[in-house]
């Protein structure tokens, strides 16, 4: 019977009903990291506030955003965006602004403003939540494998299939790092034709070598089964990989390109005040140092500070320095037009 | 209907026609259910599509007195003061609005690198005070970034700027309009290819499982019921399991580690595991195997009805067995054939899931970049141009077929 009443509520709150109004409808990416969101987060927040939160899965980018806003039917109330698509949701209208002066201070104290690093803020729409990476990860089990972009690249030093998702982010910027441009110089080539194209013919030395895929649950599948011998990962999921199943699996963390994840709120939803209150909840000390679980990092100075040491090697934020941090402003630029001219290169 | 109602009195025609009314609205409600659904489910959406591959009004909506303004500008060198100054207020309106980043979009599609543009000047212009805009306006749009001084930025402005455009379909056949308005083909050359590759695989396909389908279907129809109902269950279970399931079954088969590769590995046929999956080959081959019921329901079924003494006849009149076939048999179960033809390469032509899954780069079809910029993308314009071409082209097909085999050559059973 509960079940049915359960089942009434949602449709119920699905069809914006007002009376409704204490369920709230969060949306993330699932598996283990939104197992980890679950129990840090919205379990919490849940047993704090009493409300019913409705936690959904999604796979990223804003075409589902933008349906919901264009057809005027607000089905999610918060939603986790990655930074590379929340330039374009938030400019295009499909994001609620967020006041950040009400997020809470640290609990050691310091003030949000100082407390947050710096591009968790950055935009107006959305509160960084962690921060995580694309590495790349090689098997132990063939022996010594490539330990830079450089060797990643170089087909002959160490043979054998690269896994990548296949998409032209992150895979452009490997190409031109491999190719000796300096990775503060790399959007500004990328942005060029003849960067673009030299990016291209990068790739082309080890196209023969690419297995592609679509979803970063594949990656460290293709990995265990031999058909990559190293692939390119979001880092938990490499990282669950090893402390879960005890994959002989070894993250590389050479031009490692980083990125946040935030949470936003959907534009025009009718929980506006409660969602606030989940993403002020949600991105308290302690609920984000809990992202360590899947090796993400998290988005505050004063929960880093509460991450053992033996755990901090394992995040992204204990490598900033060889890493390149993701474009999310130029993606928004170029992001079509080289998406189109990555699916004529596949073709080629 | 005249003829009876001449020999009835006025009255009893009078019901009789009302008994006929009566009888159509009846008929009629019977089918309105599937009317209403066929309306909302299929009519609908396929007009939808099919406008909103011509029509985009999101730049004629936000920046009309901008594109008036520009009507006049010749297409080189800087518009006037004027244009730049009405469109700095624009920007002001569009910042304030939050629907700077919509117009970003659609000039960044036209001329790639201009969203940031966009979207930086209008932060620019947000708080200037309105007369400073109607004094200075181009002064500031300039000084907010130089790439307003260029004309290749109002030409994109201008060519984002029709409410009804041909130039999704120009880019879904890989052609585009260059700065005199001439057509000519496009630096980047997808879609043409994309398209042919898709006939392509699905004429392999149909090739495939007609080979396969026509050996069993003849078989299946001559064997005794109990054998042949024995068959038909292995024909139909397919048709049981997810297509989703039957998907990842040929990935754990195919895979590098797979079974089909551990297998010959194991027997010594191959020292290196053989590339399987995440090609056309895969694609191929497990879209044969999910389409093959398809051709065999329907060719099952013509068989069935065709009479064996017909062949045998042939034969006892001296023709041989392959003659007789060529000349009795096969023109007899040709509905079959062609029904189920026609249905599994209507259905592969627009494939969706097994080419996402299975398929990699090479075995990529027209629909998985149709869903690319559905979601990805978010240029829902060009995935409705190349969705209604796509659509034209299976008509064409279906034309063909009915000029050259006849639809009434088709039976399903």
């Amino acid at each position: 019977m509960k079940k049915h009443l359960t089942l009434l509520a949602t449709t119920a709150a699905l069809t914006a009903s007002p009376l409704m109004a204490q369920d709230l409808t969060v949306t993330s990416f699932g598996g283990a990291y939104g197992a980890a969101q679950m129990e840090h987060m919205i379990e919490p927040f849940m047993a704090e506030t009493g409300v019913n939160v409705l936690f959904e899965d999604y796979g990223g980018g804003i075409a589902e955003m933008k349906a919901q806003v264009e057809a005027g039917n607000i089905l999610w109330d918060v939603v986790d965006v990655e930074v590379i698509d929340l330039e374009r949701a938030c400019a295009e209208g499909y994001l609620e602004i967020i006041d950040q002066s009400v997020l809470p201070d640290g609990d050691d104290g310091v003030a949000a403003a100082d407390d947050f690093i710096p591009d968790a803020l950055a935009n107006e729409c959305g509160v960084g939540n962690i921060v995580w990476s694309v590495v790349f990860a090689v098997n132990t089990d063939n022996g010594p494998g490539p330990q830079t972009i450089a060797e990643f690249f170089d087909v002959e030093a160490f043979p054998g299939n690269r896994g990548l998702r296949k998409r032209p982010q992150v895979n452009m910027e490997w190409a031109l790092i491999a190719d000796g441009v300096a990775p503060e110089d790399i959007y500004a080539t990328l942005s060029t034709d003849e960067g673009q194209a030299r990016a291209f013919a990068k790739l082309d030395t080890i196209k023969e070598n690419i297995v592609w895929y679509d979803s970063w649950s594949q990656a460290p599948v293709l990995l265990n089964d031999g058909g990559a011998a190293m692939v390119q990962s979001a880092n938990g999921r490499i990282f669950a990989a090893i402390q879960d199943d005890g994959a002989p699996f070894e993250i590389v963390w050479d031009s490692h390109v980083y990125d946040l994840d935030v949470w936003a709120i959907m534009k025009g939803t009718e929980n506006k005040d409660l969602a606030m209150e989940f993403i002020k909840s949600a991105t308290r000390t302690v609920p984000l140092s809990g992202m360590q679980d899947v090796a993400y990092g998290p988005t505050r100075a004063s929960a880093q500070a509460l991450l053992p040491e033996s755990v901090k090697q394992d995040l992204p934020t204990a490598h900033l320095d060889v890493g390149l941090k993701a474009d999310g402003i130029f993606w928004a630029d170029f992001g079509e037009s080289l998406g189109e001219k990555f699916n004529e290169w596949l073709l080629q | 209907m005249t003829s009876i109602t001449q020999k009835l009195s006025p009255e009893d025609a009078r019901n009789a026609a009302r008994e006929v009314r009566r009888r159509r609205l009846q008929a009629f409600l019977f089918v309105v259910p599937l009317l209403v659904f066929l309306i909302f489910a299929f009519v609908a959406p396929i007009t939808t599509m099919l406008y909103r591959s011509i029509h985009n009004p999101t730049v004629a909506n936000l920046i009309p007195d901008t594109l008036t303004a520009l009507e006049d500008w010749s297409g080189e060198g800087v518009p006037d003061d004027a244009v730049l100054t009405q469109f700095a207020t624009d920007m002001k309106r569009m910042a304030n609005d939050r629907t700077s980043g919509q117009l970003a979009d659609e000039i960044n599609r036209a001329l790639p690198g201009m969203s940031s543009v966009t979207k930086s000047t209008a932060r620019a212009l947000r708080r200037v005070e309105d007369a400073d805009l109607t004094t200075n306006g181009a002064a500031l749009l300039l000084e907010a970034n130089d790439r307003w001084g260029e004309a290749a930025t109002w030409r994109a402005i201008r060519k984002a700027g029709p409410v009804y455009s041909s130039s999704y379909y120009l880019t879904a056949v890989d052609l585009e309009r260059d700065a005199v308005g001439a057509i000519v083909p496009r630096d980047t050359q997808i879609y043409v290819q994309l398209y042919t590759k898709t006939l392509k695989m699905a004429l392999i396909i149909t090739g495939l499982t007609i080979l396969l389908g026509y050996p069993l279907a003849f078989f299946m129809a001559h064997a005794s019921s109990g054998l042949a109902n024995f068959l038909m269950v292995f024909v139909l279970l397919p048709f049981w399991t997810s297509l989703l399931v039957r998907t990842t079954a040929w990935i754990a088969l195919l895979q590098t580690g797979g079974v089909v590769n551990s297998t010959l590995q194991w027997l010594g046929i191959i020292d290196e595991p053989l590339q399987l999956l995440y090609n056309e080959f895969s694609t191929i081959l497990a879209m044969t195997h999910i389409l093959l019921p398809f051709m065999v329901l329907p060719l099952y079924a013509v068989m069935r009805g065709i009479d064996n003494s017909f062949m045998r006849a042939a034969i006892s009149m001296g023709s041989s067995p392959l003659g007789a076939w060529s000349k009795i048999y096969l023109p007899m179960s040709l509905p079959g054939l062609s029904a189920g033809a026609l249905l599994v390469f209507i259905i592969s032509i627009g494939y969706y899931i097994t080419p996402a899954l299975v398929g990699g780069t090479d075995g990529q079809m027209i629909s998985n970049i149709i869903a690319f910029h559905m979601q990805v993308s978010n240029n829902w314009e060009l995935a409705a141009a190349l969705g209604s071409l796509l659509l034209v082209l299976i008509l064409v097909l279906y034309w063909l077929f009915d000029r050259f085999v006849g639809t009434d050559n088709l039976k399903l059973g």
